[in-house]
Order: structure tokens, then C-alpha cells, then sequence
């Protein structure tokens, strides 16, 4: 207690920079935090409570609340695909962007596709291999979502973090189709295959979690908007303890063959802290075998 | 059972320190005053002071924080059966001339290669040898001529009479399973869960099958995590002595919790799903489930699992697998499934054209088991 009023003093204002940086108590908030309210988006210092190995402990369960699953971009609240059927069910809410400078930078030509996406965003053919995966958004065909869209749909995720220097791998396990990402901590090692979640590489940047993530097969796309990429695509995430409650959450995305240059989003991942909160099953594909391979069903009659 | 209330996080004292609570600490959820964050034990954390201190050295199979050491990569795959051959059932463990016969016979039977079944089963063995796990043909070192240990007889126990609506069910997947047999299924609902891409062997208790008997195994203070690579989902199983989830919730790897038995790991798994075939068609109201992980040596653990359900078994019965430690030589893939699961169209649309074609289904001879 001694250090922390005698600390109190030499605190900045909430949202001033710090002169000399003040470097909190492992998990504790700035003192700042505690004096005022903040700006929004703004968090004060904050330094982590820590793993054996000395780097921030980011196991828990998060959530975003963005609603950049509908649409990266800035979006209005949208009747959804089938609103004759599903009302307001089916019907998504307006957001803003989560991507910097609030566009993405698509190449000219490359703007057509998105389009095409988005019109057949509820469409399906399985009817022929070569062209199973043409139509229809991967999250409503129960696929895994891919990165980072994995970190923005509207279910939670658990971050699995041993202490590195005895087992260097960290888990992600996400409700959503119980899509699972390993990430190989200081692994040199090349994504050996294409894969719907990416070939995940981690390292430590200071307190930052940096993640750099490729090897992705070009089918994922990054929200029911029909943004996509090819499997050219890389993605760089910063996951960065913001405080014992918020990662704040960076994507930088490249991909040459449809942006003209990387592009970057960024939003906070919260805490969940329902009392004994966990991941339950989102195992979704009985929900869409109906709707993918009902036309072979024999029916009763025929 | 005290991670929740090891707490280092002092915020709420801090806090009354100064006499203010802050727009942050007077939101936070009443959970934050039991648990500022993550159930974690003392030793996990160090304040920031000791940020750059080096872990301190593993013995004995420990995690940093003092829990036994389970994490790897792990396959569970062996020839030995579930149950006791009727050729050897007066042994319950074989000398090393008997074992290599034993593994040498099991290895034929085991075969998708034999051509000894005539052109259909030919057919219908499908997968050819290629997919085969090369340490599903092995024995267990141990030499045992069954995975069960309990009863001694090496045999699933008795069954009990079941109602006349668990019959039912039995004969409805039997009957969607001789449709499937015949190339003749009606609809998705007639493959079983693996071929649907819903679970594969991601279901507890784990059994070996032909491939992929791979397993990673993460820790972090206060869970661990079994991921199986078929179908890449992760199994966190909570330490920290929270009740299982409510009676009316129901998954398909059930709800899952752990506690240490000295060095030994327990996890006892309900609310399966009441609508699922699950383990040896048990009855999933009734289905208890109790697995058990010890850590052997480096290369080694002892899976054993106790399965008891008065509605289908006359007594409890135990199983025991070693798992045998694959990395760093081999590691995981993802194991896409539902992305590109042609089957199940192919087979629907096959049938739907045979029927056009006036073909009805046709029973096959029964197919010697793979799993």
C-alpha cells in the first residue's frame, strides 16, 4: 500500500501522456484510472499480471463486441438475407468501421468479387466439386471462419497460454464451429499446407502477444459483407493487455493480389466474467446440412 | 481446489485505499472482487519486478506452476483390442512369442488390404492400407490381449434389458447403418456422427482407430486442455472445482471437469447429448464417465477410463491405453472436415440415382470392424 499512494502523486491526469512513465503494479490500473473517467478508447498505463516466464498471462475467455462480422467497414443496420423468412431474426445492426482510415484498400478489379460475394452470400452448390466453394459465406456454411475474422464473430474464445519456456505452443479455441489455432511460439517452421485457420507464429514484443499468421487457404472471407482475400493473404495480430479486463486487438492484413497496400484493424476484446463462465458448443453443422445437401434427400413419397 | 481464491490482483484494495471507486472498479462484475481475473494459482504469477527471471526447471514432470506435466503430442494408437479375443481367453497377459503372433494376426484382421471377402467387401473396405496408422498395428508393450482391465475377463460386462424406446433408437441406427452399407442411405441423418464431420474421436473416452490417433495436450494454471486433431476441437477442462454445467444443457463431448489425485489427473464428463450414439450406445441420462491420466516416464501416459450405466451395463467396466509422446518429431495439422465433405452428397445424390434407376438397397455381408 506504501508504494502505491506514494506512486499517486506523481500520476498524469487520465488521457494526458505521461511525462515519466509510471509503471503500475503487475495487474493493477494506472492510478488515472481510478481518479477519472476515461476517454473513450483510451486506457491508462497498465502493466500485467505475469506467467512464470515473465510475460503477460493472457488466458481467459474474450469476446469482441464489434459488430465487424456483418461488415468491416462502416455499415447501416441491414434486413439480413431471407427477412420474408426470419423478420428481424435474421437482421444485422449498424457499426462503424474497424479498419483504419475506415476503407479497404481494394485493388479496382478486385471490388467486383466482393460484390458477386455479397449477392450470393446466402447461396449454396454443392453440386459439383470444382465449384463447392464459389457461393455462399463460409460462417453460414458452418467453416471454419479463418483469422482474423475468428476474432470479431459474435461468440466467445478462450486463449490457452502455458509458460512458454517449458511448452511453446498457445491454444485458441473458439466457440464457433470449434475452430481451434495453434500458435507456435519463435518457430521458424513454414505453414507445410494451406489451412482454414492459417499456420499461426508467435512471439513477444514487450507485453505484446504478435502473432503472424499465414499459410491460409483463399476460401475464408472476413465478414457476411463478402470482403475477402486470396491465399496470398498475411496477417499480423498484436494482442496487447490493455488491463486485467481488455486485449486491446490489431490485425494487419496483406495481400497483393487484392489490396494495394496492408491495411489494419483494430478493437478491444473483453474479459468474460460471468461467474463460472465457459465455451459451450457451437458445433453448427447439423444447423446447415438441410440447406447443403437437402436436394438429395429422398423424401417421404418420392 | 483453492485457485479462486488465490488471488495476487489487489485492485480492491487499492481502491478502498484511496477512498474513491473508480468509472472502471464500480463496473466491474461482482466476480472481480472474488477473482480479478483468471483463477490462478500463486505460483503462476510474478509481480513485474521478476518479469525477465527465467523459469525455473521442470522436475519430475511439472508445469512451472507445480501441476503434473501432461503437455505434448500424444498418439493413442494400438492393435490390442477393446475385448479379449475368444482365442486367447485364458490369458490375460502374453509372452513376447505370444504377443508377436497375437500382433501379427491382429495386424491381418485389421487389413484393408485382404482381398479374402469377395468383389463387394473389396469394395467396401474402401480405405486401402495407405491410411492406416503404422502404431495401430503395434500391441501395447505391456502385452495384454485386451484394452479392458476390468472385469478380468478382459470382456464388456453383461447388458442390462433396456426399454422398449432405447431398442428403438438401436434399431434405427442399425437400420441407417445398412442403408449406408448398401450405398443406399436416405438422408445425412443416416451416416454416423464422424462421416457427418460432427465429432470424430474428439468424443471422450478416447479409443484408437485406423489414423489420426493424435492428441496435444496444453496446460495454463487452473486447466487443462486436450485438443485432438480430429475434428480440431478443444476440450478445456476447468480445475478449479466449479460445478458442471446446468442439467439442461447437453454436448457433444460433454461437460467436462478435472482434479488431481496426487499425480494424477481425473476428469469426470456429463450432460452428453441425450440424442447421440454415444460411448457403446449408453444412455446418456445415466452415462458416468471417469477418466484417469498418469504420467509414466517422458514418452508415456496411462489413459485409463471407468465407464458405469445401470441402463446398459450390469457393472462398471475400466479401459487402459497408453498414449505414447509424438512430438517433437511429428506435430499437429488442422483437420478440416465439414469445409470439403463431399461424401456425404456423393453418396446422397449415388443413391438418390440408383433409385431412378430402379435399384433398391441390397444387404452386404457384414464388414470386419476397423475401429
Amino acid at each position: 500500500m506504501g508504494l502505491a499512494i506514494a506512486t499517486l502523486a506523481l500520476m498524469p491526469a487520465a488521457g494526458q501522456q505521461a511525462a515519466t512513465p509510471q509503471q503500475p503494479a503487475a495487474g493493477q490500473l494506472g492510478q488515472s484510472a481510478s481518479q477519472h473517467a476515461l476517454d473513450i478508447g483510451q486506457f491508462p498505463p497498465y502493466k500485467p499480471a505475469r506467467l512464470s516466464d515473465g510475460h503477460p498471462d493472457l488466458n481467459g475467455y474474450w469476446q469482441s463486441l464489434v459488430t465487424a462480422d456483418w461488415d468491416v467497414q462502416d455499415h447501416e443496420a441491414q434486413p439480413g438475407p431471407k427477412p420474408e423468412i426470419n423478420g428481424v431474426y435474421g437482421a444485422g445492426p449498424a457499426g462503424q468501421s474497424i479498419v483504419e482510415g475506415g476503407e479497404i484498400p481494394y485493388r479496382p478489379e478486385a471490388l467486383a468479387k466482393k460484390k458477386k460475394n455479397f449477392e450470393t452470400r446466402a447461396m449454396v452448390d454443392v453440386s459439383n466439386d470444382k465449384t463447392w466453394h464459389n457461393l455462399g459465406d463460409p460462417e453460414m456454411k458452418c467453416y471454419m471462419p479463418g483469422v482474423p475474422r475468428a476474432n470479431y464473430l459474435p461468440y466467445p474464445f478462450r486463449i490457452v497460454q502455458s509458460a512458454g519456456a517449458t511448452y511453446p505452443y498457445m491454444l485458441i479455441s473458439y466457440e464457433y464451429a470449434s475452430a481451434t489455432r495453434i500458435i507456435r511460439m519463435n518457430s521458424k517452421e513454414e505453414a507445410p499446407i494451406p489451412a482454414w485457420m492459417g499456420w499461426s507464429r508467435g512471439r513477444w514484443e514487450g507485453d505484446t502477444l504478435v502473432v503472424d499468421v499465414t499459410g491460409f487457404r483463399e476460401e475464408t472471407w472476413f465478414d457476411r459483407a463478402g470482403d475477402y482475400h486470396s491465399d496470398e493473404l498475411h496477417v499480423v495480430e498484436r494482442y496487447t493487455p490493455v488491463s486485467p479486463f481488455h486485449l486491446m486487438y490489431e490485425a494487419t492484413i496483406e495481400d497483393p493480389k487484392v489490396f494495394t497496400r496492408p491495411w489494419k484493424i483494430r478493437f478491444p476484446l473483453y474479459r468474460h466474467m460471468e461467474q463460472d463462465f465457459q465455451l459451450l458448443e457451437f458445433k453448427c453443422q447439423p444447423f446447415t446440412e438441410e440447406m447443403l445437401y437437402g436436394r438429395f434427400v429422398k423424401r417421404p413419397g418420392s | 481446489m483453492t485457485h479462486r481464491s488465490a488471488v495476487t490482483l489487489s485492485i480492491p484494495v487499492m481502491v478502498i485505499a484511496f477512498g474513491s471507486l473508480s468509472l472502471l472498479m464500480s463496473q466491474a462484475p461482482q466476480t472481480a472482487r472474488k477473482a480479478a481475473v483468471e483463477p490462478q494459482s500463486k505460483a503462476a504469477t510474478l509481480p513485474a519486478a521478476t518479469s525477465a527471471a527465467p523459469a525455473a526447471k521442470p522436475s519430475g514432470f511439472r508445469t512451472p506452476w507445480g501441476d503434473p506435466d501432461f503437455q505434448g503430442v500424444w498418439n493413442d494408437a494400438t492393435s490390442t483390442p477393446l475385448q479379449r479375443p475368444t482365442g486367447v481367453a485364458s490369458k490375460d497377459v502374453l509372452s513376447e512369442g505370444e504377443a508377436e503372433e497375437f500382433q501379427d494376426q491382429l495386424a491381418s484382421n485389421l487389413s484393408r488390404d485382404r482381398r479374402d471377402g469377395g468383389a463387394e467387401v473389396d469394395v467396401n473396405r474402401a480405405y486401402n492400407e495407405h491410411w492406416m496408422d503404422s502404431r495401430r498395428l503395434k500391441v501395447t508393450a505391456d502385452h495384454r490381449t485386451s484394452l479392458i482391465v476390468d472385469p478380468p475377463d478382459g470382456r464388456i460386462p453383461p447388458l442390462v434389458p433396456i426399454s422398449a424406446e432405447r431398442q428403438k433408437e438401436r434399431d434405427d441406427r442399425a437400420a441407417a447403418l445398412a442403408r449406408f452399407n448398401a450405398g443406399m442411405p436416405n438422408t445425412y441423418l443416416d451416416f454416423d456422427l464422424p462421416i457427418r464431420c460432427v465429432v470424430r474421436t474428439d468424443m471422450p473416452p478416447y479409443m484408437p482407430i485406423i489414423y489420426n490417433n493424435d492428441l496435444q495436450i496444453v496446460q495454463s494454471p487452473g486447466y487443462v486442455v486436450i485438443a485432438p486433431e480430429m475434428i480440431h476441437s478443444a476440450r478445456i477442462i476447468p480445475l478449479d472445482g466449479r460445478p458442471h454445467i446446468g442439467k439442461n444443457l447437453h454436448e457433444w463431448l460433454g461437460d467436462s471437469r478435472g482434479h488431481w489425485d496426487g499425480n494424477t489427473l481425473v476428469i469426470e464428463t456429463t450432460n452428453f447429448r441425450p440424442d447421440t450414439n454415444i460411448f457403446q450406445e449408453a444412455d446418456a441420462a445415466t452415462f458416468r464417465l471417469t477418466e484417469r491420466f498418469t504420467r509414466v516416464d517422458a514418452k508415456t501416459i496411462n489413459y485409463e477410463y471407468t465407464v458405469e450405466d445401470p441402463h446398459t451395463w450390469t457393472r462398471p467396466w475400466t479401459v487402459r491405453i497408453p498414449w505414447t509422446r509424438i512430438d517433437p518429431t511429428e506435430q499437429m495439422y488442422e483437420y478440416a472436415c465439414y469445409e470439403d465433405n463431399y461424401d456425404v452428397s456423393h453418396f446422397l445424390g449415388g443413391a438418390r440415382e440408383r433409385e431412378k434407376r430402379g435399384e433398391v438397397a441390397q444387404p452386404i455381408p457384414h464388414l470386419p470392424s476397423v475401429q
